[in-house]
């Protein structure tokens, strides 16, 4: 029996990882085929593997939506209901920043890999004037990092994923300043199939839609954090992937 | 379209009369109130390939001031302020034309006579090769960029 490769997104949150692995042993009960979860430790080496035609099926960063649809033949299936991606550009509680366009070019910006929120976290700094050319950028490999980087000032503002900003502790959150929160509110993760798979799209989208109806699908749920799916259609898909490609220039 | 009327509008008010791109006019009128940009949103619109609004987000609705059931099925042009020189459309007709993006800072015309300043990106929507219309994105501009603007934008009528 062939092996198809399933890959989620570098940027889920470590309590999921197990999460990940349930799901794709769910996977395959349901589909009767057999999935590897490949995970990669950044977007960098996921999207070579997604260009070389290695994966069948990914939980994609809004991102990478673009091109998984418009150049690999990627359809959307489903994504979480009611959790979007949204960002906060903070500082550190004591700074003398009380709104982005207190920030001057020069500042540090701390930052992570993750590209949808780095992307709207650099459009909140735009009414400063800033841009990749006028601030110093430091990649941190996780929130947590970014978060320690305005604490002992060595940056002077910080690009969070709203959850991830939550998830910190209070003892952290209660150093940092919110400047300001994104509210896009259509901007998603969403389960995509490839095209070599095609033929697995309607029985797995039946199966993501009903899974809250079985006690073993919500087990699997919970695992993942997520309270259900909801059906994407092309159509959805076309018109997140415009609204990036606005985003983009 | 129809005309603003007097009593919709908040403040002292000039009387303009535009006409667009189709040959109608409108009969305008502009105060001088700015709404601030609201923080962290972003403005979204969609619209056929005529120009007419298929959607719109809640953004949209706050800063314009019209209701949704008023925007669907209008032409876009109902936010034309009458500050925005008519060079600036043709530019961004045109970069459409060549399939490109258009990116520009522009001044726009609430219900209530008032205005605000966006930095907009329009994008073509090509479905299977056709464009079935357009994606226009509002982001908070920077007030050096509207500064630049203000200055400008009187030269060019």
């Amino acid at each position: 029996m062939t092996t198809h490769v399933f890959t989620v997104s570098p940027d889920f949150t470590p309590d999921h990882l197990s999460g990940w692995f349930i799901f794709n042993t769910w996977l395959q009960k349901t589909l009767d085929a057999h999935f590897h979860l490949q995970l990669y430790d950044d977007f960098h080496s996921q999207r070579a593997a997604t260009l070389a035609d290695k994966i069948d099926l990914i939980y994609a960063n809004p991102f990478d939506a673009p091109m998984l649809v418009r150049e690999k033949g990627f359809k959307p299936l489903a994504r979480f209901a009611s959790v979007t991606d949204e960002a906060i550009i903070a500082v550190n509680a004591e700074s003398p920043y009380l709104k982005v366009e207190d920030l001057k070019p020069g500042v540090k910006l701390a930052t992570t890999e993750d590209p949808d929120v780095h992307m709207m976290g650099m459009i909140m700094l735009e009414p400063a004037d800033l841009d990749t050319s006028t601030v110093e950028i430091i990649e941190c490999d996780s929130y947590v990092l970014v978060a320690k980087q305005l604490i002992k000032q060595t940056a002077d503002a910080g690009i969070f994923l709203v959850e991830a900003f939550e998830d910190l502790s209070s003892v952290i959150r209660r150093q940092l300043r919110i400047l300001v929160r994104s509210q896009i509110q259509v901007v998603h993760h969403s389960l995509m199939i490839g095209p070599h798979i095609m033929e697995y799209r309607e029985k797995l989208l039946d199966a993501l839609l009903t899974m809250q109806d079985s006690e073993k699908g919500r087990g699997v749920l919970e695992a993942l954090g997520c309270p259900k799916w909801e059906y994407v259609d092309d159509e959805e898909m076309e018109f997140m992937i415009d609204l990036m490609d606005t985003l983009m220039l | 379209m129809q005309d603003m009327k007097m009593e919709d509008i908040h403040g002292e008010f000039r009387e303009y009369v535009l006409t667009y791109y189709d040959g109608s006019s409108r009969k305008v009128l502009v105060t001088d109130v700015e709404s601030p940009y609201p923080e962290g949103r972003l403005i979204v619109s969609r619209t056929d390939p005529e120009g007419i609004i298929t959607h719109v987000n809640q953004s949209f609705i706050d800063m314009s001031g019209y209701s949704r059931e008023e925007l669907i099925g209008a032409p876009h042009y109902i936010l034309r302020h009458p500050d925005m020189p008519p060079v600036a459309f043709k530019d961004l007709w045109d970069t459409l034309a060549r399939g490109e993006k258009w990116q520009g800072i522009v001044k726009n015309l609430r219900r209530d006579g008032g205005f605000y300043w966006v930095k907009a990106t329009v994008i073509s929507n090509i479905r299977n090769g056709k464009v079935v219309g357009y994606t226009s994105v509002r982001r908070k501009p920077s007030r050096q960029r509207v500064a630049e603007c203000e200055r400008l934008y009187p030269t060019l009528f």
